[in-house]
């Protein structure tokens, strides 16, 4: 399947080693920046390439110091006045003036809704490929080719990706997945301007951005009581919303309790709802399916609570308790209850 | 108004089986859905037409059975539906699936407004709508939650980013990927699914729309699967066993034991 033609278009004498966008927010980086570079420090050492971070700013070019103590051994710097906010399409404009000049061998973006809204209008733009939400990258430094391992189908399959004849190879990265180096502020880097003379009309106007203000999201919850059809009745739901008060936690659902009307669409959990990682979660008469378990796979300790030894949700739990939820919650809420008074 | 939603077939609940030996998805045509998120554009296009006249049309790139989920489309109310579809086209990345949507939109041209779900949730890389806006020239903005005007040359519309909101103002032509919280879906109604009895979807191969066979389907994809493989999961959940009084006081520890000791008392 591999198209010759193609094939000659790239020279990859030309191109100069792995790539990091530095997206950051007035002056403010945003935090996987780093640990792309430190996952692209570790690719960049077993291919001997060079590290490059990519800083696309107004003027906060002290952050070009953070990124080489983070470990880029170049930072590629282009400043002008438009380019403060974080207007799309200044960026994109000035990306296409960088990438005008030298192209990257491997160019990795956050998974955030800034990277994930610029990185495939440039994979589209470059005419390459580009693999979404990567959890393991390898490089292979004989052909240069970057592993990339993401999963799909809702987490149920994982899946590794090739782009063995364009280059870059683009991927995104969400945050928490690679782990940043230590900052060593005495090293070295060198430092690339590039100009921009911002002369595209924009389409998009911001009119306004509120920062902060999101509803509070289970996304961020560090404990979460959840329930699924096994609850039962409506009225159960009044135990899981007490255990969740109890320990400080949120409540999250299976989808069949929004489709009906026991809960809300912001506590869904799943492939279709929010993805959540608390350090504590249980989850009462949830079956496990692969779109519910597309959203727990972060959880860090789950406790399982199911009539059927024979659920899913009890391969992926750390404990299992196989009985009537509503009986274990009403023990544990008492017991709970005991202990603060 | 000229408005174009894509939507794409992806597997219906539980049905996603992997081939035992393989661990390829085994794929059905008879047991798919409408990708949820991409109901909510085919809501979100019907209620623009009702406010602002026009037409509605749907366009797909999937295998023959997708005709199934256009007619459903055209029974919500949607006016028109185009399917591309040739075995051309199996194995396409989003490089090349947004190269043939591409196609095909182009043939609808002028379009004002083009609309897309969030992200399908199969391939689930939500890269289809903003890769898409670059193959045709025009701007695009993700997730978005709201559209509050709707006018002749501009649209303004509110946007979700991490941690937050944009309020943005979009000349048209555009495209928008759309949240679940943009609106409620309808049903099909009685009148719309007889009506969309008597509309035949349009199908497209690749000659049709006289596309470049070197960027179609598996040879027109940077991107090539080398593997696939079920993920490792722990199936080792301790069992906590007892009376009901002895599994609350289990939980209990265990809790106290992962939040820190002093966490359940404050
Ligand atoms: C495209 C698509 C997207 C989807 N997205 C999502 C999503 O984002 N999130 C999601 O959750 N689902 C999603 N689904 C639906 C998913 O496939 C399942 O149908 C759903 O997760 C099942 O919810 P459940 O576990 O609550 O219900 P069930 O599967 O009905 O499970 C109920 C469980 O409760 C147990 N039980 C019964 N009584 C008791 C009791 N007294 N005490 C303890 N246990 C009891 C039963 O043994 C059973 O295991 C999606 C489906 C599709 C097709
Ligand atoms: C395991 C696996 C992993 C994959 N990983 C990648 C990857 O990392 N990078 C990559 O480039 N490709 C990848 N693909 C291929 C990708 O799934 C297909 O290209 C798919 O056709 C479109 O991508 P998506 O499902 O991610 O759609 P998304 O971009 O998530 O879909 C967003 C929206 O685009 C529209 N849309 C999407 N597909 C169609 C269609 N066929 N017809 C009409 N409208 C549509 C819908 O409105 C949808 O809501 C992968 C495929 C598999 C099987």
């Amino acid at each position: 399947s591999i198209n010759k033609k193609r094939t000659k278009t790239i020279n990859r004498e030309k191109t100069s080693g792995i790539w990091v966008y530095a997206e950051h927010k007035k002056g403010v980086m945003h935090p996987v920046v780093y640990e792309l570079l430190g996952k692209g420090r570790e690719l960049a050492d077993k291919s001997k390439h060079k590290l490059t971070a990519v800083l696309i700013d107004g003027e906060s070019s002290h952050l070009a110091k953070e990124l080489i103590a983070y470990g880029a051994d170049r930072v590629i710097l282009c400043s002008h006045v438009l380019l403060e906010s974080q207007q799309d399409e200044y960026h994109f404009d000035a990306m296409t003036t960088i990438l005008e000049e030298e192209i990257p061998s491997i160019f990795l973006f956050g998974a955030t809704s800034f990277g994930r809204s610029l990185a495939p209008r440039m994979a589209a733009r470059l005419q390459t490929g580009l693999t979404a939400d990567c959890t393991r990258l390898e490089v292979d430094d004989v052909s240069g080719n970057l592993y990339q391992t993401r999963p799909a189908f809702g987490g149920n399959l994982m899946a590794t990706i090739l782009c063995p004849d364009q280059r870059p190879q683009m991927a995104t990265v969400r945050s928490g997945i690679m782990h940043a180096k230590e900052p060593d502020y005495y090293r070295e880097g060198m430092i690339k301007r590039v100009n921009y003379k911002g002369k595209i009309k924009p389409n998009i106007e911001i009119i306004n951005e509120i920062i902060g203000e999101k509803k509070e999201s289970i996304g961020d919850a560090s404990v979460i009581i959840s329930a699924g059809r096994g609850i039962g009745s409506q009225k159960n739901m009044k135990l899981v919303r007490k255990l969740a008060d109890v320990l400080g936690g949120q409540v999250g659902v299976s989808r069949p309790l929004v489709d009906i009307g026991w809960s809300e669409y912001p506590h869904q959990i799943g492939q279709t709802g929010a993805v959540v990682r608390p350090q504590l979660m249980i989850t009462c008469g949830i079956s496990g399916a692969i779109q519910h378990l597309a959203g727990i796979a972060d959880a860090k300790t789950i406790i399982a609570i199911n009539t059927d030894p024979e659920a899913p949700i009890f391969s992926v739990a750390n404990y299992k308790i196989i009985d009537d939820c509503i009986e274990v919650l009403k023990m544990l809420i008492d017991s709970m209850e005991k202990k603060q008074s | 108004m000229k408005i174009v939603v894509c939507i794409k077939q992806v597997p219906s609940t539980n049905k996603v089986q992997l081939h035992p030996e393989t661990n390829t998805i085994i794929r059905d045509g008879r047991k798919s859905v409408t990708n949820p998120f991409d109901t909510y554009a085919i809501e979100e296009a019907i209620r623009i037409k009702e406010k602002t006249g026009g037409k509605t049309i749907a366009i797909s790139m999937g295998i023959p059975e997708t005709e199934k989920l256009l007619k459903d489309a055209m029974g919500r109310g949607i006016d028109q539906a185009i399917l591309l579809s040739d075995k051309a086209f199996a194995g396409s990345d989003t490089l090349a699936t947004s190269y043939t949507l591409s196609l095909g939109i182009r043939e609808l041209m002028p379009v004002d407004l083009i609309l897309c779900g969030k992200m399908a949730v199969d391939g689930d890389t939500a890269q289809i709508g903003p890769e898409l806006a670059e193959q045709l020239g025009i701007p695009h903005v993700t997730d978005v939650i709201e559209i509050l005007e709707m006018k002749q040359s501009y649209l303004i519309c509110k946007r979700e980013i991490d941690n937050g909101y944009q309020l943005l103002k979009v000349k048209l032509p555009a495209l928008l990927t759309v949240l679940k919280d943009i609106n409620m879906p309808r049903m099909p109604s009685i009148e719309g699914v007889l009506q969309s009895e008597t509309i035949e979807v349009i199908r497209k191969d690749a000659r049709d729309l006289e596309a470049k066979t070197s960027k179609l389907g598996l040879s027109g994809s940077p991107t090539q699967v080398v593997k696939t493989f079920v993920p490792e999961r722990d199936s080792k959940a301790i069992e906590i066993s007892g009376n009901i009084e002895e599994k609350a006081a289990k939980v209990k520890n265990i809790i106290g034991e992962v939040l820190g000791n002093g966490r359940s008392q404050d």
